[in-house]
């Protein structure tokens, strides 16, 4: 029986479509098989952050009101051969996405996979909802800032009070704090709100750090996942999470400034 | 932290710790919020309107609260008249 998991946050651009294609493509390179589902219904992104935008034949909406079966949908990925996406659809019509219709999808996806990473909307309307009612786990990704950090809070509670496993008494989501574009140079000299800061806020567990990084928008340019990039810090931190996840106690890193040497500085690095 | 950064600290704190304290007091809130029954605003009018059917009293005179102590759940009512 797959594993569901979601990545959510309630507030948009804090990194869950780059996240759901990096924990997705870690999890595929590891021997799981693993679907990553996208339910930003009308403002699909995966496709283009995989990288198989030119292959969407079908979408989710499509495999709900019968137009297409669920293999005709799932697009391969080019790189790895047990890594799918099923890519949302560009109609602006939410109510396409009926819970009894995301039931039945979820129900062949568990069937065939080990890992389904849903990829949720920014917000907390119907695609947000459907994205996290039938999750097994959640990662909540959460940037080290205000807003965003109020909004994972009310994520917290809606996964705790609005879920299928909540209504229907069984044991809780299990949740996981994903803190992404953080900046120890900034949080050294108390601009930015630390990983301790925010643990304590959402006391939740830490999944990862993901450190805020230029690979992030060279990958997604290129339409690679940012874990592929294995020289680059945050796909290292990626893979990490990804392993903890497993359940590997690996110990975090990129969380202290990196003192540079005098090469370093002169040649850069 | 350089030499400075440690006389300029004492002064004032970091924005940093001021975004923890603001986080800490609206998470706290919203989560308090979202423990309560979901009747008790329409509660908050009810009671109000009730009152106001015999003397005029603003909205945020009348306070509803309610706490769980155990298995036991105490609906406190605070009602503030106005001076006569």
């Amino acid at each position: 029986m797959a594993k569901i998991i979601v990545v959510t946050s309630g507030k948009g651009g804090v990194g869950k479509t780059t996240t759901s294609a990096a924990i997705g493509t870690g999890l595929a390179m590891r021997g799981h098989r693993t679907v990553v589902v996208d339910f930003d219904v009308g403002l699909r992104n995966l496709d283009l952050i995989m990288g198989c935008e030119r292959r969407v034949v079908y979408d989710f909406i499509n495999v709900i009101q019968g137009d297409a079966s669920l293999n005709q949908a799932l697009i391969k990925d080019k790189r790895l051969d047990n890594l799918f996406v099923l890519a949302a659809s560009q109609t602006r019509d939410k109510d396409a996405l009926s819970e009894e219709g995301v039931a039945r999808v979820m129900d062949e996806l568990a069937a065939q996979f080990d890992f389904v990473i849903c990829d949720s909307p920014a917000g907390i309307e119907k695609g947000a909802h459907m994205a996290m009612y039938f999750a097994d786990e959640a990662i909540v990704v959460t940037n080290p800032e205000v807003s965003s950090v109020r909004d994972s809070d009310r994520m917290l509670g809606l996964l705790s009070s609005k879920s299928k496993r909540a209504e229907e008494n069984r044991d809780p989501i299990k949740e996981f704090l994903l803190l992404t574009r953080y900046n120890p140079i900034r949080v050294e000299s108390g601009e930015m709100l630390s990983v301790a800061d925010v643990e304590e806020i959402l006391s939740i567990k830490l999944l990862g750090v993901i450190p805020e990084s230029q690979a992030v928008l060279k990958a997604s340019n290129q339409g690679v996942p940012v874990i592929f990039d294995a020289e680059s810090d945050a796909g290292q931190a990626y893979s990490d999470a990804v392993e903890r996840l497993l359940g590997a106690d690996v110990p975090h890193r990129f969380l202290d400034v990196q003192k540079k040497g005098i090469l370093q500085r002169l040649f850069g690095g | 932290m350089s030499f400075m950064d440690f006389f300029r600290a004492q002064k004032k704190p970091t924005t940093a710790s001021m975004a923890k304290e603001r986080l800490q007091i609206i998470v706290a809130h919203e989560r308090g919020q979202r423990s309560q029954p979901d009747y008790l605003p329409q509660l908050h009018r009810d009671i109000l309107d009730v009152i106001r059917k015999y003397v005029p009293i603003r909205e945020d005179q009348v306070q509803v609260e309610l706490d769980s102590q155990g298995t036991c759940s105490v609906l406190e009512l605070n009602i503030t008249l106005p001076d006569r």
